[in-house]
């Protein structure tokens, strides 16, 4: 009975938790640089999905040229040394977004709605940019170890029935992300530059009298809206593999994310995160395997036992955005309304 | 440093529309409370705003300390002493006191620790608040926030855009006797007011503004005692 409850555990381990907490990290590091453009130039970003893309697209090509040289850092993903190089390249292109598009139409003080549309048309433009320059096809870079614990390995020091399976891109997915939210915060809570970002964010008018210069302001939050971005997106390529298209899609639980939380809300963004990711994870997975822990033979169903199949997880961000928008429109955090 | 007197010479201007201010002069004098007083639509508000910057008047000029700053933006006459506390969302709710009173200080490149004892003095019970989100304050305590960031600059000149709306008569006392003390510092305080005839009693000057022009102005106290003003504006 004991051995089947630690199996059964480690099969939603394997299968569920540690899955959904990692794509739940990947999105709450999207979702956070949504949150925070929004805060401070009041507009929800549609180009973000194409920061991510852009970011993970320098970061295989650094990839590349750094297996070329025969470059590797030990048993971690070569991507990982990327990593700054590609937030610098992102924060570039997001800088030149901002002076090329955003900055017209804030200094004409334009409606939210006409910068959420010049957004819109800065993310087809990159998207279009991206494919052209890596293609439309799956890439998988990551090298290094693929697992910290193996399945079979577990199984036999422990003498279950199943083994528990730690892939290493989930845990440097975690790590990563836990120290990025905790230099974010120390940031916006202990630096006079943080401070004025949040004071900007709450009452803009206020801020400009106090003296805060809103074009500094604005250009430190494009850059670290960038970077999370970048971060957001080499993790999720590593973890699972790259493809222009299906970082458009993460447009849509990343948005999800900020607004279950409360769009403008930091916190809320990452709580949003994880909520989108596991119930996305939790509605996609086949219980049948786990219930075969607890139900008799004659008691089991023929089904997957399986809520929506896979193609359909996109339904998940779209039932949670519904949703909240229905009954609580500010999100979990009290944000402000898109 | 001796403070600074701000003054709006013959002022006329409005928001694109017909002229709002039609030739009225208000002003702050160092170590002094100046209230102005009048009728809805009369045009306080908006003399405070062109005293600040925040509207260009067509004609007529500011002049602080003599220096006409009728050309500088509002964030410009900040920087030169001018202090302004807004009517309402006048603090940084998401903030903690004490981070909208360092936001108060951001242009300033000297510590600031020192001041910000002064308005904790000041405001006792801002410090007692230092570390709450002004947004979970009080109405009564939030104007204080409100005061004490406008006073983080060390300002020649405290502009206050109805400092008592909104707060219960008990409130109102508190924040004009914590306003006589800001006076106390030397600083010059202009406030507009509903209230009148609570901001007569403490004021050291009064402008009575009707149509955008002064009707009356003197002493507080003179116009408290004088005979119209009493039956026209404040109600017998």
């Amino acid at each position: 009975m004991l051995h089947d409850l630690a199996s059964s555990l480690i099969l939603l381990s394997n299968y569920v938790f540690l899955p959904a907490l990692t794509y739940g990290s990947q999105l709450a590091l999207g979702a956070v640089g949504v949150t925070l453009i929004f805060g401070i130039l009041r507009f929800a970003n549609f180009a973000h999905g194409e920061l991510m893309a852009f970011g993970t697209m320098i970061s295989i090509f650094l990839t590349w040229l750094f297996q070329s040289w025969g470059f590797r850092p030990g048993p971690l993903p070569t991507a990982l040394l990327t990593l700054p190089f590609a937030i610098l390249a992102t924060a570039a292109l997001a800088l030149l977004t901002e002076r090329s598009v955003f900055r017209f139409y804030r200094q004409r003080k334009s409606k939210p709605i006409i910068l959420v549309i010049a957004s819109v048309g800065v993310m087809f433009i990159l998207n279009g940019l991206i494919r052209l320059f890596v293609g439309t096809n799956e890439i998988l870079f990551a090298d290094g170890t693929k697992f910290l614990i193996k399945a079979g390995a577990f199984k036999k020091w422990t003498g279950l029935g199943e083994g528990l399976a730690i892939r290493q891109t989930q845990v440097l997915t975690i790590v990563i992300a836990i120290l990025a939210v905790a230099l974010l915060f120390w940031f916006l809570q202990k630096t006079r530059t943080g401070k004025a970002m949040r004071a900007f964010s709450d009452n803009e008018d206020l801020a400009l009298l106090s003296g805060i210069n809103p074009d500094s302001i604005i250009r430190v939050t494009w850059v670290i809206a960038a970077a999370l971005a970048t971060l957001a997106g080499v993790l999720y390529g590593l973890d699972k593999s790259f493809r222009p298209l299906v970082y458009f899609n993460l447009l849509l639980p990343v948005f999800a994310s900020a607004i279950v939380g409360g769009v403008g809300q930091p916190v809320g963004a990452i709580v949003g995160g994880y909520i989108v990711a596991f119930s996305e994870v939790m509605a996609t997975y086949a219980y049948r395997k786990f219930l075969k822990y607890f139900l008799p033979e004659e008691w089991m169903p023929s089904g997957l036992v399986q809520l929506l199949s896979t193609e359909y997880k996109f339904a998940v961000s779209f039932i949670i955005l519904v949703v909240v928008l229905l009954v609580r429109p500010t999100g979990i955090f009290k944000g402000k309304t898109l | 440093m001796t403070p600074l007197p701000l003054i709006g010479e013959a002022l006329f201007g409005g928001y694109g529309g017909a002229d709002i201010l039609n030739g009225c002069t208000v002003g702050a004098e160092p170590g002094s409370i100046s209230v102005i007083v009048g009728p809805n639509g009369a045009g306080k508000s908006t003399a405070m705003k062109a005293l600040l910057g925040l509207l260009r008047p067509r004609k007529g000029r500011v002049l602080l300390g003599g220096e006409d700053i009728s050309h500088l933006t509002p964030q410009q006459r900040v920087s030169k002493g001018v202090a302004f506390v807004p009517q309402t969302q006048n603090v940084f709710p998401s903030l903690t006191v004490e981070e909208n009173l360092e936001i108060g200080a951001y242009l300033r490149e000297d510590g600031f620790q020192e001041t910000m004892e002064q308005i904790f003095s000041l405001f006792p019970i801002l410090r007692e608040k230092r570390w709450q989100p002004a947004g979970e304050l009080s109405g009564g305590q939030r104007q204080q926030v409100a005061v004490g960031r406008a006073m983080m600059t060390r300002p020649q000149v405290l502009l206050l855009d109805e400092p008592t709306a909104g707060v219960s008569p008990v409130v109102m006392d508190e924040l004009f006797d914590r306003i006589l003390e800001v006076k106390r510092t030397g600083v010059a305080v202009l406030m507009v007011e509903q209230n009148a005839r609570q901001a007569l009693a403490i004021a050291d000057r009064g402008y009575v503004l009707v149509n955008g022009e002064n009707r009356f102005t003197d002493t507080g106290a003179a116009l408290l005692a004088d005979a119209e003003v009493r039956r026209t504006f404040l109600g017998g």
